[in-house]
């Protein structure tokens, strides 16, 4: 097989929708770098990667919360990349509403994860990118990210926070080259949403991870997926607060 | 004992998100409400088997089991099919080693066009790995190649404790022969070494020829013996002179490649109405099926995947039969035996007015190598039976053939097969049962199908 134009880093690449993401990327011939905690675990996600579609793959240690390590973490995945370095953000956590509530420390972990951990990364790699004359940056935000909701707002405010540092991060990168898309997902069948009463327009990976691909390849800016949520979301913030404080979402 | 788990959710031990669900078998007969884990990651295999309450489970992969093999009412179930990653392969041996959800549609994709198939791919390309050991599953070239324990080199299995254990023929060959073809009642299979088979091209040239009856059917299933890959359909709602009536399908494999046909598939969007399924629609449908073949056969080159896997095009075929859902019976029936035995068997079907779609025929040349694998010798009858108020009766009627001419009924597609009928066509439960005991003390593992068995 030709040598890869292109190398899509993961971020949080043992997550069920950036292993469906890595799938569509290899299978389009492109090398993939999956990073996470679970190395063992992503190393079996990279042979399979390389079993099935015949391109590179490696597992990379990286931790969000581990501020440090981001600069030579970006190093490593230059020097491993081939072609263009493009970037899925796609590590998240999403502990209950309740837990946060009880548990600071737990609120306070997520908002590194999703917030903090998220900026020191993609600012990390940032030079990355300018050098090599571009990029494409995909940001996995979230519909809870569009207004509060009882259930999930703490969760909803780190995506909105990632969606405000997305919009900075595009403007300021963008002469050089560096697209960036913020994904407003609806609900996926996942790892994270596995524990959680049945959820509306829930997507499979394989299909989200499809609209994803497309979606990487033809939009900057924001994009809801599946699409039903664009008129959904616009139809949910236009209700009026003191109709909405009634509603139990 | 019933886990205790609130409707949701909770999380239980270090990673392991149990929700409720209501898992099905393919003949869609009744739902199976039950706790279930949906590992992504390999430690979670262990980390739900170990879980507080976990107490009894089963493995479920891809759901293409007919009856209740995967399921596990009123318990726990692991879903398997997202542990779907292929880890190794040697292209010297062709030994391919994988986690328990790949599927035979997986390895196709994947390997196909570089020249190797699964060594016995069953009629649904759907089917998980775990689960095609769990049942020791057969393809169309069973007569030449058995079934897929014949192609095993090793299996990780997870036990009840735990602990996971490499299991091969010189490593604790009886843990591996109890786990192939064992529904799931040993522990949760966590990687597989499977052989794969070369072949030149992903392309099979496939002859058809029409068969008058049953008599003519068996010999001509003897006359084709050398052919690699061979299955008849039959026409079940056939009676009198044409009984037996059919399309004998033998194929090899062409050398030249063919272009990969489109992916789409068509779906069947919701629950057939019963009002199509009456004996007469059945019949036409099946009568025409019989005459689209010329009379003097014909030859086609065809993709691999459409000779071997008719049915996945047409996604959901088996809500045909309606909410009620169906039945499957599958047995195989030693050579000398099968004449008279067949014919029983077609005549009590056709009796019953069951409507069913096209059975299938198949010759079996070597037994399995697990103590509970079905595949013995001799001729193998599959049809599907609608469910109805009467498919009980007819269901114990052809036990009662099958026993009584010395065959045996497939687990994969069985919903009805009592206990006795389980410990007289299967010789070896016994043997089965004592590793059991050794692997899982304390009978963790245990489905619907095994306390309906009897088998605890
Ligand atoms: C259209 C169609 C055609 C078919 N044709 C054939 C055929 O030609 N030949 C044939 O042999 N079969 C055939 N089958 C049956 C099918 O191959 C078997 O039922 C097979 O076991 C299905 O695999 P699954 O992954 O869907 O398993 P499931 O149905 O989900 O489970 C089957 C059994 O395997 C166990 N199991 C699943 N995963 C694991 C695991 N990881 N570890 C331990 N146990 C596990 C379950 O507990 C259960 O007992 C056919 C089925 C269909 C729907
Ligand atoms: N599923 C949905 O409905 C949905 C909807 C909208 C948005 N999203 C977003 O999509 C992304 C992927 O989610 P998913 O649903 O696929 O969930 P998932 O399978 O639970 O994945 C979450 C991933 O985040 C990683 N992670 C958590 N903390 C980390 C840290 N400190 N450092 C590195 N990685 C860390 C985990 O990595 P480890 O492997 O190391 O544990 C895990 O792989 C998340 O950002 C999520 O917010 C999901």
């Amino acid at each position: 097989m030709a040598a890869p134009t292109e190398t899509w880093l993961v971020l949080g690449g043992g997550s069920t929708i950036g292993r469906a993401f890595a799938q569509r990327a290899a299978a389009a011939g492109a090398a993939v770098l999956v990073a996470g905690r679970d190395v063992a675990e992503l190393e079996r996600s990279a042979a399979d990667l390389r079993l099935r579609h015949g391109v590179p793959a490696s597992a990379m240690l990286f931790d969000a919360l581990d501020l440090a390590s981001h600069r030579g973490f970006a190093r490593a995945c230059a020097a491993l990349a081939q072609g263009q370095l493009n970037l899925l953000l796609a590590f998240g956590s999403m502990p209950s509403q309740a837990e946060c509530d009880a548990e600071p420390g737990v609120a306070r972990r997520m908002v590194e994860t999703n917030v903090t951990g998220a900026a020191s990364v993609l600012t990390a790699l940032a030079p990355v990118l300018r050098v090599q004359g571009g990029g494409v940056v995909v940001a996995l935000g979230s519909v809870a990210g569009e207004r509060g909701r009882p259930r999930n707002h703490l969760y909803g405010a780190t995506k909105a926070a990632l969606a405000v540092f997305l919009q900075g991060y595009a403007a300021r990168h963008a002469r050089h080259g560096v697209r960036v898309l913020n994904i407003l997902a609806g609900p996926v069948d996942t790892a994270l949403t596995w524990p959680l009463p049945k959820l509306p327009f829930m997507a499979s990976p394989d299909d989200f991870a499809a609209g994803a691909w497309r979606l990487a390849r033809q939009r900057s800016g924001q994009a809801h997926l599946p699409g039903i949520w664009a008129p959904v979301m616009a139809a949910i913030r236009a209700v009026p607060d003191r109709v909405f404080n009634r509603l139990d979402l | 004992m019933n886990l205790v788990l609130p409707t949701h959710a909770v999380r239980v031990a270090s990673n392991v998100a149990w929700r409720s669900v209501a898992l099905r078998g393919w003949g869609r007969l009744g739902s199976a409400p039950c706790q279930a884990a949906r590992p992504e990651r390999l430690r979670e295999v262990a980390d739900a088997l170990l879980a507080e309450g976990g107490r009894n489970l089963i493995a479920h992969g891809g759901g293409r089991s007919y009856g209740d093999a995967g399921l596990n009412g009123g318990g726990a179930a692991v879903l398997t099919a997202r542990l779907n990653r292929m880890l190794a392969f040697d292209a010297e041996t062709g030994v391919l080693v994988a986690e328990p959800g790949v599927t035979f549609a997986d390895i196709i994709a994947a390997f196909l066009p570089r020249g190797w198939l699964p060594p016995t791919p069953p009629g649904t390309a759907f089917a998980t790995l775990g689960g095609a050991v769990a049942n020791d599953v057969h393809g169309k070239n069973q007569h030449a190649a058995g079934c897929l324990g014949h192609h095993l080199e090793w299996l990780d299995l997870t036990l009840a404790d735990g602990t996971t254990r490499r299991l091969s023929p010189t490593g604790d060959a009886e843990a591996f022969q109890a786990t192939i073809g064992g529904i799931g009642l040993t522990g949760i299979i966590t990687a597989v070494a499977l052989r794969l088979l070369r072949v030149p091209s992903n392309a099979m040239v496939v002859r058809r020829r029409r068969i008058a009856g049953l008599e003519e059917y068996l010999e001509a299933f003897r006359t084709a013996r050398d052919a690699s890959w061979s299955v008849g359909w039959i026409d079940a709602l056939a009676g009198g002179a044409t009984l037996g009536r059919g399309v004998l399908e033998t194929a090899e494999h062409a050398t030249e490649s063919v272009a990969i046909p489109a992916a789409g598939t068509r779906r069947m969007p919701f629950d057939a109405p019963g009002f199509l399924l009456n004996p007469l629609s059945i019949r036409a449908f099946n009568a025409a099926y019989w005459r689209r073949v010329p009379a003097g056969g014909d030859e086609q080159v065809m993709h691999a995947n459409r000779f071997l896997f008719p049915l996945d095009g047409i996604g959901a075929w088996n809500r045909l039969y309606g909410w009620r859902g169906f039945h499957q019976f599958q047995c195989v029936l030693p050579e000398a035996e099968a004449p008279r035995g067949l014919r029983l068997l077609l005549e009590a079907v056709g009796q019953a007015g069951a409507a069913s779609f096209l059975a299938v025929l198949k010759w079996m040349g070597r037994p399995g190598v697990g103590m509970l694998s079905f595949a013995q010798p001799g001729f193998t009858l599959a049809l599907d039976i609608p469910a109805r108020p009467a498919s009980r009766a007819l269901l114990l009627r052809l036990e009662r053939i099958t026993r009584d001419h010395g065959g045996r009924i497939y687990l994969a597609k069985d919903s009805a097969l009592s206990p006795q009928g389980m410990a007289e066509m299967y010789p070896r439960l016994a043997d089965f049962q004592r590793v059991r005991a050794r692997l899982d003390p304390q009978g963790r593992l245990s489905s619907d199908m095994s306390r309906r068995l009897g088998l605890g």
